[in-house]
């Protein structure tokens, strides 16, 4: 992994240190639980204003990493630091600094837009009209035409929910934004709005963001550096262009060095018993 | 700061209320069914009075039964409503995003139970009304203010009770919004909601002075149907508030622990 210089601790957004976190599963049919080890040690430092990316499989743990960043989870084993704060132990005021947005955009279905903002962002203490302009701003920028909060979520298409997610994650102005596949299922048009606005929000709000994604070339655009997890494991971290100097394989692409590191494993996957 | 931090919160317990409210508006047509439902279930509870001899004791027996349904429906919407919160959530895909807000959860929950009791009050008055055209009950020498005190005062223990039932679906997502259907069954037999709880088997009587529905039932009854003074219902209206002050924070600890525990488990997450 790219060795990275030594980050003054008042710059540091994000530290995470021996991070662990196992479910028991058990498969219909099974009688005895098993355990599986979604995060299996990370360690990592983000400092301000950077965007990570996090590249992965699925079932490698991204979502399991980030819910732990999000104060979701509690981690077996290890911390999870933001802004010096313990994401365990002082969850509320993490909670004040963060935000987050999901794959599935998670919504009141049958409620608007604005109302599902206005709830979101009153228990953020956000009053009800800032709440609305700003979401009309936001949604603007991200193409959303202002008729479509006024009508049920429901009647929106997935990219606009996504677009509706995003904007409810801003309203908060988190200085850590979590964001677990955000573009995934988004038409190219949509996910190339939802990037720039990305890089925007990092660029206007002084605001560190962490992202996973299944899109190298995403990662490549926006991320001033990529981790590569697998079984719940960084295998690589470094900057795209690092990772691509030491695990391209001579190509210039994010998705070689992705099947160079993943494809490995999933050789021995089918040797190992 | 404190004021702030008040502020906020007091915000984000609005929050809660205004999105119930914007819910039922958007689910208006089940709205109009329960509540149909609810009258025509009171109407016929009460119609069982009906079918006693004319007389003085056939309209005691009708209000008996009338006030009994209407106090259930009251009491089973507050607990229903503070116990399927986080169902609700769970169905929706809501939960992870409402408990990750910077809140503390008392205020979360208080947001909940204030919606409930308003919501609880305005079903129960329609209700209410409809059984006033339907029987034509008089109740001239009731005592109605001493009646609703009860009731104000029992909605305190039962918003306890709601919390505890509330942890179900936290910790079990198939099995537990059903679960919450058990404790309420258990406090409709026996409580003594359509019969005095002196009619219960001894094995299972005993258990009537636990639940706070006993109390409110009877006491509500002795205002309306035998006119019992404001003042002899102080004693019991208190100890209803102090069974509420034990069970809130109880009801509050367990469902913190339950969270906890589907902060390890990584059952927040999973969709009912």
């Amino acid at each position: 992994m790219g060795a990275m210089p030594a980050i003054p601790p008042e710059r540091v957004a994000l530290e995470a240190s021996g991070l662990k976190k196992s479910f028991r599963e058990r498969e219909a049919g099974e009688r005895h639980w098993r355990q599986v080890d979604a995060v299996a040690g990370i360690d990592l430092v983000v400092p301000r204003r950077e965007i990570l990316g996090i590249l992965g499989p699925n079932g490698s743990g991204k979502s399991t990493l980030i819910r732990m960043m999000a104060t979701l989870l509690i981690p077996d084993a290890g911390y999870v630091r933001i802004f010096g704060l313990d994401a365990t132990h002082d969850r509320m005021a993490v909670r004040r600094l963060i935000n987050r947005v999901s794959v599935e955009a998670s919504f009141f279905k049958k409620l608007t837009a604005t109302e599902n903002l206005a709830y979101a962002t009153g228990l953020y203490g956000v009053s009800n009209r800032q709440s609305q302009q700003e979401a009309a701003r936001i949604l603007k920028r991200l193409g959303l035409p202002a008729q479509k909060l006024r009508v049920p979520l429901e009647q929106l298409s997935r990219g606009q929910q996504q677009k509706v997610a995003i904007a409810r994650a801003l309203l908060t102005s988190p200085n850590l934004m979590l964001l677990d596949e955000p573009t995934t299922g988004l038409d190219p048009k949509s996910r190339r709005e939802v990037q720039e606005f990305i890089l925007e929000v990092r660029a206007t709000h002084d605001a560190t963001i962490i992202i996973s994604t299944h899109d190298m070339e995403e990662a490549d655009r926006i991320c001033d550096r990529v981790a590569i997890i697998d079984r719940g494991r960084f295998v690589a971290l470094d900057t795209p262009r690092g990772l691509k100097d030491t695990y391209g394989l001579g190509r210039d692409s994010l998705e070689s060095v992705f099947f160079n590191l993943i494809g490995t494993t999933l050789e021995q996957d089918s040797i190992d018993p | 700061m404190l004021a702030v931090q008040v502020a906020r919160e007091s915000q984000a317990v609005w929050a809660l209320v205004r999105r119930n409210f914007h819910l039922i508006r958007r689910y208006l047509g089940w709205e109009v069914v329960f509540l149909f439902y609810n009258v025509v279930n009171t109407l016929t509870i009460g119609l069982i009075g009906l079918a006693m001899p004319a007389g003085t004791a056939r309209n005691r027996e009708v209000v008996y039964l009338a006030i009994g349904a209407l106090l259930w429906n009251f009491l089973s919407i507050l607990f229903q409503e503070v116990s399927n919160s986080v169902q609700w959530e769970r169905w929706e895909g809501t939960i992870e995003y409402s408990f990750m807000a910077p809140i503390h959860r008392l205020t979360y929950l208080g947001g909940v139970c204030l919606w409930a009791v308003l919501y609880g009050l305005v079903r129960t008055v329609v209700v209410l009304l409809g059984v006033a055209f339907f029987f034509h009950i008089a109740v001239g020498g009731a005592d109605l203010v001493g009646a609703a005190m009860v009731l104000l005062a029992s909605s305190v223990p039962f918003i306890g009770l709601g919390l505890m039932a509330a942890v179900l679906p936290l910790l079990s997502t198939e099995r537990g919004a059903q679960a919450t259907q058990v404790i309420q069954g258990v406090l409709l037999l026996i409580s003594g909601v359509y019969y005095p709880v002196a009619v219960l088997p001894h094995w299972i009587g005993w258990a009537s002075v636990l639940s706070p529905a006993t109390y409110t039932l009877e006491y509500v009854r002795q205002a309306v149907l035998s006119g019992a003074s404001v003042v002899s219902l102080i004693p019991v209206s208190v100890g209803l508030l102090l069974s509420g002050v034990v069970l809130i924070p109880i009801g509050l600890i367990i469902f913190m622990v339950a969270e906890r525990y589907a902060m390890h488990r990584g059952t927040l997450k999973r969709n009912g």
